[in-house]
Parts: structure tokens; sequence; C-alpha cells
């Protein structure tokens, strides 16, 4: 990559990596898993006091893939390609940026699709539960890897977000700013009933086979198709469907059950994209993931006692049609925080798209992490 | 782009509310600005006090530039209350020069007692002489702390020093301290007449000040 380069770009070509860990990870559940994989990208150059690298963990679907293309001839690069890159507002040319593919996954990372040593099997059901916990702990493996002590920052939206919220209390002495988007502390009793219809979308489908379908050699394609459906219409507002698609359709009414108003065929488009290249068994524990998620639960309820220990810097974004994680919850995070006197900014972007929103290139919302990301100090980078 | 409720008219220069309101800040204490603007007034009590700041402010363009100037600052309308803020959990609560572009101005006044073991109130005097000879020869006043035209302004509230007074008695609310001035100036004589600008300390009557 050239130097003194001032145009914002891309990454460029990326190629994936794994780091294998020989060691008994301990989860949540008390499950024991015998050994890991996870499956990760870097963008930018680590510094040489190790003090500038940020992690972005993904949401629900995510994956290590953020930025940058496999091959010219990819159609898109990487899910969050329009923060990551050189002078854009997450800064390869300041930033050591990590991206990996949550344990569980079905990206690489070892997860219900990967072989079970000790049976020599895919996992399938036998693939334990995985939280929120369990993720930033084998982040912090990942870390640990990658020789980096503390990060500059831990970034996410939604899931993601929770990933970093969690990264502050866990490690408190490991990150020194998190960027805690579009999520909340906790779902709310509708986030959870949601994340219940699309896990029975799955479990009902006759192909599910209990979570061991791999060994019938079929996919609950139906069932995840439906899930993805329906978590896409809770991902966008109603302003937004009705900006996009409104009542409009593809042809004349035909006075049948095929998709004739473009909002259902985007959402079987979406709905089959899915199904063809994501799991079954992740998706269920990615949703669960997201229910259990709740660092006040010890603290009977009280997120502030819960962020007494936390001691990273945050920046919280929420946005106004957003009512999945809606604005309130993440000031509730936002609150939290200022009772234990911590570092805080809260930005609240007034956006049509909904949940989604976070994933979108809106100017001003990329304005306000650039200006956080460009507050963050990092020692000499790209030491020679 | 709407009215932006912060006024304008002097963000550039140095406010002359600043010194006042600064000797009312102790050293190294928790601060909420409310309507911060750009944040310059949280910059100059941190630079010269170390308090522990934060900014609220509802305006994108204002929001980036307390981002850019290291002020911690939170998106949210006034109007809305302080629900996001603890019973006394700052030392001090300040509106510089808002207070008269608040619809619910009853409302963030209680809010900020309660929020704030001290507040500092700050607003444009209409009490001022030159705003009274404009209203006697028949114009609403337009002056440099009030620069909107009767049409265009986001001043909804404008007060005299004796209607604030009365308020705060009304609302059974200490006032520790005022000070008025006019171009930088103490006034002392006939405030309500000669004062531009009035300065208040106040406290919730509950908690009698020392």
């Amino acid at each position: 990559m050239s130097e003194n380069n001032n145009t914002t770009g891309s990454v460029g070509i990326v190629a994936p990596q794994t780091a294998h860990f020989n060691t008994l990870l301990t989860l949540k559940s008390g499950a024991v898993l015998p050994e890991l994989d996870l499956v990760y990208e870097t963008y930018g150059t680590l510094n040489a006091d190790k003090s500038n690298a940020v992690l972005i963990c993904h949401a629900l679907s995510g994956t290590h893939h953020v930025a940058g293309k496999y091959t010219e001839n990819d159609k898109y690069p990487g899910w969050w390609d329009n923060l990551v890159g050189p002078n854009k507002p997450l800064d390869t040319n300041k930033f050591f940026v990590i991206g990996l593919n949550n344990l569980g996954g079905c990206h690489g990372s070892t997860g219900p699709v990967s072989i079970n040593p000790e049976t020599n099997q895919q996992w399938g059901s036998q693939f334990p539960i995985v939280t929120v916990e369990d993720w930033v702990k084998s982040q912090a493996l990942l870390a640990d890897y990658l020789g980096i002590e503390q990060l500059a920052a831990v970034i996410g939206g939604s899931l993601g977000g929770m990933q970093a919220l969690q990264w502050t209390i866990a490690y408190p002495e490991r990150v020194r700013h998190a960027l805690v988007i579009a999520s909340a502390p906790n779902l709310t009793a509708q986030n959870i009933a949601f994340n219940e219809v699309a896990r029975q979308a799955i479990i009902t489908d006759p192909e599910f086979h209990g979570g061991d379908y791999y060994a019938h050699n079929v996919l609950p394609r139906r069932g995840l198709r439906i899930a993805r459906m329906l978590g896409h219409i809770t991902y966008l507002s109603d302003d937004a469907m009705g900006a996009k698609f409104g009542r409009k359709l593809k042809g004349d009414i035909k006075y049948s059950f095929d998709a004739e108003f473009e909002m259902e065929s985007y959402l079987r488009y979406q709905g089959d994209k899915f199904a063809g290249e994501f799991d079954a068994n992740t998706y269920l524990r990615m949703t669960r993931a997201l229910d259990y998620y709740d660092p006040a639960l010890n603290f009977d309820g009280d997120l502030s006692a819960a962020l007494n220990k936390v001691t990273a810097k945050f920046l919280v974004v929420s946005f106004t049609s957003d009512w999945r994680f809606s604005p309130a919850r993440s000031r509730e995070i936002v609150k939290a925080l200022l009772d234990n006197e911590r570092t805080v900014s809260y930005a609240e972007v007034t956006a049509a798209h909904g949940h989604d929103a976070f994933l979108m290139p809106d100017a001003h919302y990329h304005n306000i992490l650039r200006a956080y990301l460009n507050s963050i100090e990092v020692g000499i980078h790209h030491a020679k | 782009m709407q009215n932006n409720v912060n006024i304008t008219n002097s963000t550039q220069e140095f406010r002359q509310d600043f010194a006042i309101i600064s000797g009312w800040v102790k050293f190294g204490s928790k601060v909420l600005d409310l309507g911060c603007g750009d944040g310059a007034l949280l910059q100059f009590l941190r630079s010269g006090l170390e308090v522990k700041g934060y900014g609220v402010e509802k305006d994108d363009a204002n929001w980036l530039a307390c981002m850019n100037n290291g002020v911690n600052v939170i998106q949210m309308d006034l109007e809305d209350g302080l629900s996001g803020f603890e019973c006394q959990s700052f030392d001090t609560v300040i509106l510089s020069q808002t207070l008269q572009a608040m619809h619910n101005t009853e409302r963030i006044v209680l809010e900020m007692l309660r929020v704030g073991r001290e507040v500092i109130v700050t607003f444009p005097n209409f009490g001022y002489w030159r705003n009274r000879i404009q209203i006697l020869t028949g114009n609403m006043p337009v002056s440099k702390i009030l620069p909107y035209q009767w049409f265009d302004t986001p001043n909804v509230h404008l007060c005299t020093i004796n209607d604030f007074d009365q308020f705060c008695k009304n609302h059974k609310i200490s006032v520790l301290e005022r000070k008025v001035i006019t171009d930088g100036n103490q006034i002392d004589f006939m405030p309500n007449f000669l004062g531009n600008l009035a300065i208040y300390r106040l406290k919730a009557n509950y908690l009698k000040a020392n």
C-alpha cells in the first residue's frame, strides 16, 4: 500500500487466517470445548507498541470478512467496508483492525458445522450454547495470540455492541475505548419473542432433525428462510419499507399467493439468499446468545452496579427509527456510565433505516465515528 | 436547518458570562452544561478548573463540534427533561443563555435543581433599558444578545430580572448569588434597567445553602 495516500480507499485484497487454540475452553454453560479455531482478518499494521488494535465484533449474521475483497471479481466487499479502510472513519492508516468469526459461527470458526474431535462427526445438535461472555473470552484468546495486551477500541453494532460492552466488564484493563452502536444492555421481551419465532421456524422444519441435519444430508432451508424474513422486517422501519417498496406491485394483480408485491419478492430473495449460505444451528445459537445477555442480572438488575468496574471510555450511538434496539435502550447504558462518572458521549442519529442504519454510510453517522476514532490516541504507528 | 436553541451570537468570542460562571464552579467538580453548544464553556472550565464535565446538546453540528473539542457530549432534547441523570449527581448544572428558548421553562429549572447540588442559569434581561426603548419606539428588541427578528427567534420565554426573581420566590428556589452585567461590566445599580445579562446561582430550597 502506498504511503501518504490521503484518498479514501479500500483495504484491497484480503485473506482470512485461522488461529488454532489447543486448549480447553470452559463456557458459561459449563460445557467444555476441547479445542477451537477462530477465523479472522486484519487490516492495517500493528504498531510497535501494539497500541493501535481495534476489534470489530459482528452481529447476528456477520463474519470475519469486514472489509476488502478476496478477489478483484468479488461482487461485494466485506460487511462493514464503508467504515474500514485508508482514510475511512476507522482509518487503517492509523489502526490495526481485527475482524473475526465468532465461536459457534459457520464461516470457519469452530461451530456446529465443525468436526467434534471426540466423535469425528460434525457437532450438530451437540454443539454447546455459546454466550456473549464466551465470545469475549475467545476474542481475548485471539488478542493474546496476536500479542495484543490492550485494545485501543472494541466496536460493534447490535449484538456486536453487547460484545463491546462485555469487553469493558470482563477485561477492563484490556480495552481503552468501547463503541457501542444500536445496542442494548439486554433484550426486551418483544425482542426475545421475535427470536423465539425465528427459532421455532427452524426447529419445526421437518428437515431440521433436531439439529443433526448434516447427517441426513439435508438443510432446514424453509425454517431458516422464514427466520431471516422475520428478522429483515424488524431490522427496517415502517417508513424505510414504505419508502423503498410501498405497495408497489411487480405487475398486475393476479389473485394468487405469488410474490406480487415488491416487498414480498424482496423478503423472499433475502430469505433464499440467507438460507443458502448460513447455518441454521448457528442462527439458533446467535439468537440465544442475544436472549441470554444481561450483565445486570447478577446485580439485581442494576446496570450501574454491573458497570462499576468499567474503566474504558465510551461512545454510545443509537438511531431514531431503530425500534428493535431503541434509543431508550442505549440511554440506559449511558445512564449507567454517568452514574459511575465514566467518560461517555452519546449520539442519537436521526435516521430512517431502522436497526440496519448502523451499517449504512450516513454522512453524519460516519462523522460521529470519525470524530471519536480520531480522538483515540495511539503510539507511533507504521513503525519500520 | 431549524433555528438552533443555542444562542450563536457570541460563540466565537469569549462569552461574557463565562468568567462569572467559572468563579462559581469548584476545582475538580462534576459539571453538567445543558445546551452546551460547541462545548466552549466546558473546555474553558476543564482547562482552568479541571472539572469532570458533560455537555447536553441536541443539535448534530454542535454535537460534532463538542466531540472535536474533546468534550463529553450527550445528545438529547432538554424539553424531555433530565430523566437520564440521577438526583443530586452533579456539583453544578449550568444553563447558559438557553432558558429563554425553552418551551417547558419551569420543568427544566426544577429538573436542574433535582440533578444539581447547585444550578447556574444565565439569560438576557428583557428589562434592559435598550430593549425597553425599542419597545417604546414600537419594535421588538433586536440586539447583539437578542439577535433574532420576531419571526425567526427561538426565544419563546424572554423574561426580566424581576420576573425571574419572582419565579424563584414562587418555586421556593434559593438565590445564592446573582450577578448582572452589561458588556462585561458588573451592574449593581438598577440591574433590571441597566443590566443586559443576568447570571444566577441557585439551589433547591429544601437543601439550604451553607
